[in-house]
């Protein structure tokens, strides 16, 4: 499957032949995307069945080993996947931190032991994964975390707190970094493990955002008994494959500058501030703003590729992943921002009349778009990470 | 779209072409040519040296002479000359005059001045500018009357690059009678009736006034249609803006690893300057807005290479982000310098200087902004 354009034929019968008819055009439904995992129930079934489906083809893991569960498809191939599956206007088969950020982790650092235990179901949509990365008193400064894990026998005994673990409430396992030797530099004493949420002493509390909703957690560990072997890499080398992670993650909140299967923007300009005797956008203003963020998102969209085709021809991933994260939310901000001013007082709605349900929505997504330069590193440590390791600026 | 990275020949030809600038001097060459204050403003030994290299054909077909690459390649020579500010006139006379003529001149036309363009022998310059047509192709007031069997034009044209010293003018005119379009006109240097008088610009570029007093050409130096000259027009200064691009890519990339590099060496308050966060940010934004920028120079040469139907908006896009990155740091590099930067003997401000030339060259951010949004139907 090396020539993109002859599978695209292949991916788009397999689309058209397996994707329920329900979730067609329900892209931009949240309640249509699936995380799996043995608590959260799917809201509609179909996208269980479309999870399954995709999984027993490998395409709910597109670019992972068929042993895994993927179905080892190139960076181009997956890409090709999603635009077929963004045709029909169709959610991804499967969302979650399990894809996009443990398991490609597993994949670069994990034992094939692990690979084993965990890719399978997360492919499948089994287990669903929550990041406890963030205490407290250890925020845009990680490295300073305190949860401790201390060895007995073939354990470790974790007592802590993490915050900011999203969808905790709704996860099966965590990945999280612990504080495995308090006497050395930092992040020399940290270490990366896996653990089942269900472990006796985990103890979750929701905590409520700006935006009414609850995704974020408080996470507490109480004497909590961890395996050994869900140590990921070496003891107290936790804090490599942490930034390897986080770069994942901050490829894949830095994916959403990109636009993706949202409203377009000229339209939403279109219906709302309405069009002039000619066709344009009756507002100067707006429609330079409406401009300005489609060229960004094209240039932006256009490095992303540009990133991509280096690593396919060989290139060493560096620290761009900074560079992705910081420029694509301020760029998803700028446009919620912009989405607001489109539709004027009606982005104002909370609930109940007077309001469409994509007006209420909206509200809520600029809301929860407020946190994207905080998460995954705020968008000063970002440009600080590119100060010091790409332009060599001293500290 | 093609991968955008470089091949193993491209990044060659980007070695080839890094190394051809500075060893013929890079910024200080500039610097020389503009004190001795001679008006052809650049170095013909270096020309003929690019004419050697092959350099002068990169874009043409082979049948004319060139050596059949396309603008990924051409974007790589402009980029190394936009580092060294090197002020040869390739754009103008390569892409632009030889570009147009490759595209719509006939064989006889072309055989007649593309050889030898390619190989030193004649230059070229494509005369756009008038004094009141800021960027619009067809705001022209240089008069085409027909005479005899051939024509008569009359006008003025404005910032030539390269017409100092040009043997042949490529002319846009307004064709009196019939629909009152565009007509390109192939106009030779000595015809009589054209006096060609240098400028001064802020960039110390070769740059000319070219007035035209009822020069009479045959029927044979129109270029494509008489009244068609519009589209072709359009065409050649799409690929010319994209070579633009490549050379604003390079100016933007050298002054700003120069003022990376002064951040490291200057210190303030017993520290160096680096240390401040007011600084690094700033210097982080600049990386990310040039990073931008190549991804878009390089969408854009692939796009007109490959006939792409969003090319137009490529060339826009681009157009605009190198405009806006390129004043963003070169005005970035001088403040960081500080004092030092707003001297002559310092080279920072040569950059800051070319910049803004550069940046009006076809079209300044703000009139690809309305283009991109033009062509998108905002």
């Amino acid at each position: 499957m090396s020539d993109p354009s002859a599978f695209r034929e292949e991916a788009r019968t397999w689309v058209e032949a397996n994707a329920p008819e329900f979730l067609r055009g329900r892209a931009s439904d949240p309640n249509a995307w699936a995380a799996g995992g043995r608590k959260a129930p799917f809201i509609y079934p179909e996208s269980r069945d479309w999870l399954l489906a995709a999984a027993d083809r490998g395409f709910s893991v597109p670019t992972w080993p068929e042993e895994y569960g993927g179905a080892g498809l190139s960076r181009d191939e997956a890409l090709v996947l999603h635009e077929e599956i963004a045709r029909l206007a169709l959610p991804m088969p499967l969302t979650g931190f399990g894809y996009s950020m443990i398991g490609p982790t597993l994949l670069d650092h994990g034992t094939e032991a692990q690979r084993a235990e965990h890719l399978p179901k997360i492919a499948r949509g089994e287990i669903r994964w929550c990041q406890g990365y963030s205490e407290p008193n250890a925020g845009s400064d990680l490295a300073s975390l305190a949860t401790s894990a201390v060895r007995d026998g073939d354990f470790y005994v974790i007592n802590g707190q993490k915050i900011w673990t999203s969808g905790a409430d709704q996860a099966d396992w965590i990945f999280m970094l612990v504080r495995t030797n308090p006497d050395v530099k930092k992040q020399r004493g940290i270490t990366f493990i896996l653990v089942d949420m269900e472990s006796p002493g985990v103890e979750v509390r929701p905590i409520r955002l700006i935006s009414g909703a609850s995704p974020f957690c408080e996470t507490f560990f109480h004497n909590v008994r961890a395996p050994v072997h869900q140590v990921i890499g070496e003891v107290n080398s936790g804090w490599t494959v942490a930034k390897a992670l986080l770069g994942h993650e901050r490829t894949s909140i830095g994916g959403m500058g990109r636009g993706g299967a949202r409203a377009s923007l000229p339209d939403l300009a279109r219906d709302y501030v309405g069009v002039d005797e000619t066709g344009r956008i009756d507002d100067p203003a707006i429609r330079e703003r409406v401009t300005q963020c489609e060229m960004d998102a094209m240039s932006y969209g256009l490095t992303i590729k540009r990133h991509g085709d280096g690593l396919e021809a060989g290139h060493k991933p560096g620290p761009e992943s900074s560079m992705f994260k910081y420029y694509g939310t301020e760029l998803n901000m700028r446009r919620e921002e912009l989405m607001l001013s489109i539709r004027g007082p009606q982005a104002l709605g909370w609930e109940g009349e007077g309001f469409e349900p994509a007006e209420l929505n909206q509200t809520r997504t600029w809301l929860r778009s407020r946190a994207n330069s905080i998460e995954g590193g705020t968008s000063e440590i970002q440009l600080n990470i590119i100060a010091k390791r790409v332009l060599g600026l001293p500290d | 779209m093609a991968s955008l990275v470089l091949t193993a020949p491209q990044e060659m030809l980007a070695r080839t072409a890094a190394e051809f600038v500075s060893k013929h001097g890079g910024v200080d060459r500039q610097r020389r040519l503009r004190d001795e204050g001679g008006e052809l403003g650049y170095s013909p030994e270096v020309w003929a040296e690019m004419a050697d290299l092959g350099w002068l054909g990169i874009p043409l077909a082979e049948e004319d002479g060139g050596l059949g690459m396309g603008l990924a390649e051409t974007v790589l020579i402009t980029e190394a000359m936009g580092r060294g500010l090197a002020p040869e006139p390739f754009v103008s006379a390569v892409v632009f005059a030889g570009g147009l003529l490759a595209d719509a001149g006939t064989a006889e036309q072309r055989a007649a001045w593309l050889p030898p363009l390619v190989d030193g022998e004649k230059r070229l310059a494509p005369a756009l500018l008038e004094a009141g047509s800021r960027y619009g192709l067809d705001r022209v007031e240089t008069r085409a009357r027909p005479n005899g069997g051939g024509w008569s034009l009359s006008g003025e044209k404005v910032q030539v690059v390269g017409g100092v010293g040009a043997d042949g003018f490529v002319i846009a005119a307004r064709t009196e009678g019939g629909d009152s379009g565009l007509t390109l006109f192939l106009v030779p240097g000595e015809a009589d009736g054209i006096e060609v008088v240098a400028q001064k610009r802020v960039d110390f570029r070769n740059s000319a006034i070219v007035r035209l007093s009822d020069v009479h050409v045959a029927a044979g130096a129109v270029l494509g249609d008489a009244g068609g000259g519009l589209e072709p027009l359009g065409r050649a200064v799409d690929r010319a803006t994209v070579a633009v691009c490549g050379e604003m890519l390079g100016l933007m990339t050298e002054a700003f690893e120069r003022t990376v590099e002064y951040l490291k060496s200057r210190s303030q308050f017993g520290v160096l300057i680096g240390t401040f966060q007011a600084l690094k940010h700033r210097a982080a934004k600049m990386f990310i807005e040039i990073e931008l920028s190549r991804s878009t120079v390089m969408a854009a040469a692939r796009a007109l290479d490959e006939g792409s139907d969003d090319a137009e908006l490529q060339v826009s896009n681009a157009k605009a982000r190198c405009s806006e990155a390129l004043i963003l740091v070169t005005n970035e590099a001088l403040q960081m310098h500080g004092g030092i930067g707003m001297t002559d003997e310092h080279d920072i401000g040569l950059f800051m200087k070319r910049a803004r030339a550069l940046e009006f060259a076809f079209g300044d951010a703000a009139f690809h902004r309305q283009r991109f949004a033009r062509l998108r139907g905002f």
